[in-house]
């Protein structure tokens, strides 16, 4: 098929497609004045049903825990694809590697002040992650958030210009362990609730008070638990790509 | 003008999809399905707005004040990490098409013409 | 017994995860084990639940979040027979494609084991979920275990394409069904399909339900590969490996239309019902298309999996005009062919993997008279490709009656014609095959000079011919075609699917047992259909019509070239134009997405409101 008429097509569908949904957007109620009757009844009795004060969070490790385990797993599938792909790439070249040689030539230039201030921000990274994690039920944040911010951490290490010395801290069976680790322990926690409570993902840890730190159940459990996988995952990723980029001697 | 947000959701995906079908690099190609996603979400998010509504989050505000719909917002979280991960796959996908087809343009890859 | 209803889900969430990390250091022996002893639980946990739910269907609240108010506010799981069904055909498929791996692979790490157990825990949660958002959200699973399942060979070059292009394809689709669930969100506060399905009651259809219906169903029907949204699907056939394949064919594609049909009869029933024949209408014109177009291409392939995936678009077109005749006989037969069709093609692709694995080619003329060696396979190819005929008196051909029998009833009579034709073909095109590999029947070159060189350079799964077949590869694809014949011969199998799938179709009754009390509801009985004895002659006329076929493929060269050159000319040139449409670029592909999509979403807007 010509570019030439690939293009064409899109040239009448495109619009056309954009017409249909403009037409079925139409019909929206106007911004700013949505109804919805699950959205303001759960804003309503969450407070009281689960002691969580950020109902976000509280939906998505309790109301609709189960969405959050598809998605964990989602995470878990296409990082194991990503590792899948790009880990039998890397092995392919492992023979043409020169290692030592590749971090002098690509970081060599990095001053001592970049490193000293990699290594302060490194432990500032880790304990706002973990604050944003412990507190997905009470605060902004969560599992999701907070893992990405505790992934940022060592990255610094990279930004710093020891990219070897990252590999060497998270190297690929830990990453990978810690990504188990965490999707496992949030689908023991639903059945958890099966076990204890009668029903699968049902909240059965004692509630607690509204605010505090060990409160809504088991939602800060969850919390922890996706923290990790998100962590595990996104760090493996990066590394993935980072060793493709950096380590692989292009040729 | 109060159904902005919609119509700029319409214009993304137009734009995104004009990305795919057009782009002579396949990284251009996945970035455009970004686009895409954005389109999505601003669908999502603006779906759950309320004038004059706060953030769903309860600690130190009165109970029963105004609140925008919070489940639009655990939609589009769900939904961010879900494309987010699929589009590092695309991306590996594309890293190997490179090294095995030594271009990234799709119409180099001639691996399955019929 | 319903607190066993999430399992199916539990199962291989667990398994999975701890067969990616051990997959780099476990023995062999303990991963094939840990698959498939989950596979087989699975299967056993979702066949409990269809029994528990075939006297009366319930609603499973997860997190113990019962509606408040006549609002859902938890995700529910809806347990109905059907649904419950089709999960544990899924998870039966399953055990059957890793029972296959266990020799097909020679060495294999923990990581195909764990995608297809995650393929599987998508696949099964998506036939178990009452929740509109989860219904995505287990799509997306599937599709993110399935694009690296295709791309697992990636010593070679096709399956990385044929993997961007499913990838790509499989994401738009799921982007469309994000923005109708925004839609539908605002217009009903609903996530629940049975609450949205209420909410919409009573209203006349209007733009923004008929555009959430058609972004929803253009998401689906992109997945069940339907013209022109189909472009990925022999592309991923071509390059996953065959374990891969016979669950993409056999049930993935199928999944698809399981949500089209539970999506028309729980949610858009109520608004649409003042419009179905123009609905009925614009389903029959796509699927004939897809059965067309499929069964032609079909015809000119010779790369076996390749021709093999256009016979199952074929096949989809006519679930497509079955689904769409929206009558609970049509749905029952279809239900009834996709279990036959999806046990047949699985057992047709591991045939072809027998191939695959013995001769390192999958090209038909190069395996000119190679299959006899293995002459038990070639019986099992034929025996499949007369299955998909529909002959007599076996269970594709009971679904196949039933459905020609509601076309009749639906005044689309003429629909059986179309059924013909494509079986024929489809079913034609795997006979030549088999008379070529098999018997040596046939010239050993093909038509076109350019094709066979194409097909040289192409590298295939595994590499240098073998001399031996495990006998597991033979074994699991007999059993699954006696299972395919024998299925819907039991006593009562095929009444009870129609039984079924009349309360399937009863929309006022979701609503009630999956928000309500779960009060018994009193289900209308029904006198199951009877197999007519033209339906016989139909189904004898596929047969003939596909060793017809098949004869005229392999002898008729002569024949076909001796036509004169006016009819010659444009049938080739048409061919030729219609296989580059199929150029393997993803820029090529999302083009004709987007012009389906708008013509299926104009043509709603114009014939539904």
């Amino acid at each position: 098929m010509s570019r030439r008429f690939r293009i064409g097509l899109f040239a009448l569908a495109g619009p056309g497609l954009t017409a249909v949904l403009l037409i079925g957007m139409h019909g929206l109620p106007a911004f700013g004045h949505l109804h919805a009757v699950t959205g303001l009844l759960i804003d309503r009795i969450e407070p009281h049903l689960r002691h969580a004060t950020d109902i976000v969070t509280a939906l998505n490790f309790d109301l609709r825990a189960y969405d959050t385990l598809g998605e964990e797993f989602i995470l878990f599938a296409s990082v194991t694809g990503v590792a899948l792909l790009l880990r039998h790439l890397r092995n392919e070249d492992e023979s043409r590697q020169d290692v030592r040689g590749i971090e002098e030539h690509r970081f060599g230039g990095a001053s001592p002040s970049l490193r000293m201030t990699g290594l302060v921000l490194i432990p500032m990274m880790v304990a706002l992650g973990a604050y944003v994690v412990l507190h997905g039920a009470l605060t902004p944040g969560g599992g999701f958030q907070g893992g990405i911010v505790l992934a940022a951490g060592p990255l610094a290490i990279l930004l710093a210009g020891r990219y070897l010395a990252l590999r060497r801290v998270a190297p690929d069976w830990a990453l990978e362990s810690l990504e188990s680790v965490g999707a496992t322990a949030y689908t023991l926690i639903g059945v958890g609730g099966l076990i204890f409570a009668g029903v699968f993902m049902k909240n059965f840890l004692p509630l607690g008070t509204p605010g505090k730190l060990l409160s809504a159940g088991t939602m800060p459990l969850n919390s922890i638990a996706v923290g990790l996988e998100v962590t595990g995952a996104f760090l493996l990723t990066w590394t993935e790509f980072f060793d493709q980029a950096l380590l692989v001697a292009r040729r | 003008m109060t159904s902005f947000p919609f119509i700029v959701a319409a214009w993304l995906l137009l734009v995104g999809l004009w990305g795919v079908v057009s782009s002579r690099n396949l990284v251009r190609t996945v970035l455009s399905l970004t686009v895409v996603q954005s389109a999505t979400y601003l669908v999502l998010l603006g779906v759950g707005y309320r004038t004059g509504g706060k953030a769903p989050i309860v600690a130190d505000i009165p109970l029963g004040s105004r609140l925008v719909d919070p489940i639009v917002q655990v939609l589009v979280l769900t939904d961010v990490v879900i494309e987010a991960t699929v589009l590092a796959l695309l991306l590996a996908l594309v890293v190997q098409a490179h090294k095995r087809f030594g271009s990234v343009d799709p119409a180099e890859l001639r691996a399955l013409r019929n | 017994m319903s607190h066993l209803s999430a399992l199916p889900v539990v199962v291989p969430f667990l398994a999975g995860p701890l067969l990616v990390t051990i997959g780099t250091f476990a023995p062999r022996w303990i991963e094939d084990g840990l698959g498939l002893i989950s596979a087989l639980a699975v299967s056993a946990l979702c066949l409990l639940l269809v029994v528990h739910a075939s006297t009366q269907p319930y609603a499973y609240w997860l997190g113990g979040f019962r509606p408040r108010q006549g609002v859902a506010i938890g995700i529910s799981l809806s347990i109905d027979p059907l649904g419950a069904g089709m999960a544990a055909f899924a998870a039966i498929l399953v055990t059957a494609a890793l029972a296959y791996s266990l020799r097909y692979f020679d060495a294999v790490k923990g990581l195909f084991h764990g995608l297809m157990l995650l393929f599987m825990a998508g696949m099964v949660g998506f036939c178990l979920t009452g929740d509109l958002f989860n219904l995505v959200v287990f799509f997306e699973l599937m599709s993110a275990a399935a694009y690296a399942l295709t791309a697992y060979r990636i010593e070679e070059r096709a399956p990385i394409q044929g993997a961007i292009n499913f990838a790509i394809t499989n994401s738009v689709a799921g982007y469309a069904m994000f923005i109708a669930i925004g839609l539908l969100y605002a217009r009903t506060g609903a996530l629940n399909l049975a609450q949205i399905g209420a909410a919409l009651d009573g209203h006349p259809a209007d733009p923004l339900v008929v555009v959430s219906m058609v972004l929803l169903f253009a998401g689906f029907l992109t997945k069940a590969a339907v013209v022109p949204l189909h472009f990925w699907l022999a592309d991923a056939h071509a390059v996953a490996p065959v374990p891969v394949c016979v669950l993409f064919s056999g049930v993935m594609v199928e999944l698809g239309l399981y949500a089209v049909a539970r999506l028309y009869w729980e949610v858009f029933a109520g608004p649409l019902a003042g419009h179905a024949g123009q609905l009925r209408a614009i389903f029959v014109a796509f699927g004939v298309l897809t059965a067309l177009l499929g069964a032609w291409m079909c015809l000119v392939q010779r790369h076996i999996k390749r021709l093999l995936a256009f016979s199952t678009i074929s096949h989809v077109g006519m679930f497509v005009c079955g689904i769409g005749l929206l009558s609970p006989k049509a749905l029952a037969g279809v239900a009834v062919y996709i279990v036959g069709h999806g046990l047949t093609k699985g057992a047709l692709f591991m045939c072809a993997g027998v191939l695959l694995h013995r001769f390192a080619t999958i090209d038909e003329f190069d395996l000119h008279g190679l299959g006899r060696e293995v002459p038990v396979v070639g019986v099992l190819f034929a025996a499949g490709a007369l299955l998909l005929a529909a002959a007599p008196p076996l269970t594709l051909y009971l679904g196949k009656s039933m459905l020609e029998g509601a076309s009749t009833e639906a005044g689309y009579g003429w629909l059986i014609a179309v059924f013909v034709l494509a079986s024929a073909m489809t079913a034609g095109a795997m006979l030549r095959v088999t008379g070529r590999v098999f018997l040596g029947w046939g010239p050993a070159e093909g038509p076109d000079p350019r094709q066979a060189r194409a097909a040289e350079k192409r590298v295939d799964e595994t590499r240098g011919r073998r001399d031996h077949t495990p006998l597991v590869m033979v074994v699991v694809p007999a059993v699954l075609l006696v299972t395919a014949a024998a299925v819907g011969l039991v006593p009562g199998a095929v009444p009870a699917v129609e039984h079924q799938a009349l309360r399937f179709v009863d929309h006022s009754a979701y609503a009630r047992w999956v928000l309500g009390s779960g009060r018994h509801i009193i289900w209308p009985a029904i006198k199951p259909s009877h197999v007519e004895a033209v339906d016989v002659l139909f189904a004898l006329l596929s047969v003939g019509g596909a060793v017809g076929l098949a004869a005229l493929g392999l002898f008729g060269r002569p024949l076909r070239e001796g036509l004169p050159p006016r009819i010659q000319r444009p049938a080739r040139h048409a061919l030729l134009t219609l296989r580059r449409l199929h150029s393997g670029e993803i820029g090529d592909y999302i083009a004709w997405w987007t012009a389906g999509t708008a013509v299926l979403g104009a043509a709603c807007l114009l014939a539904l409101t």
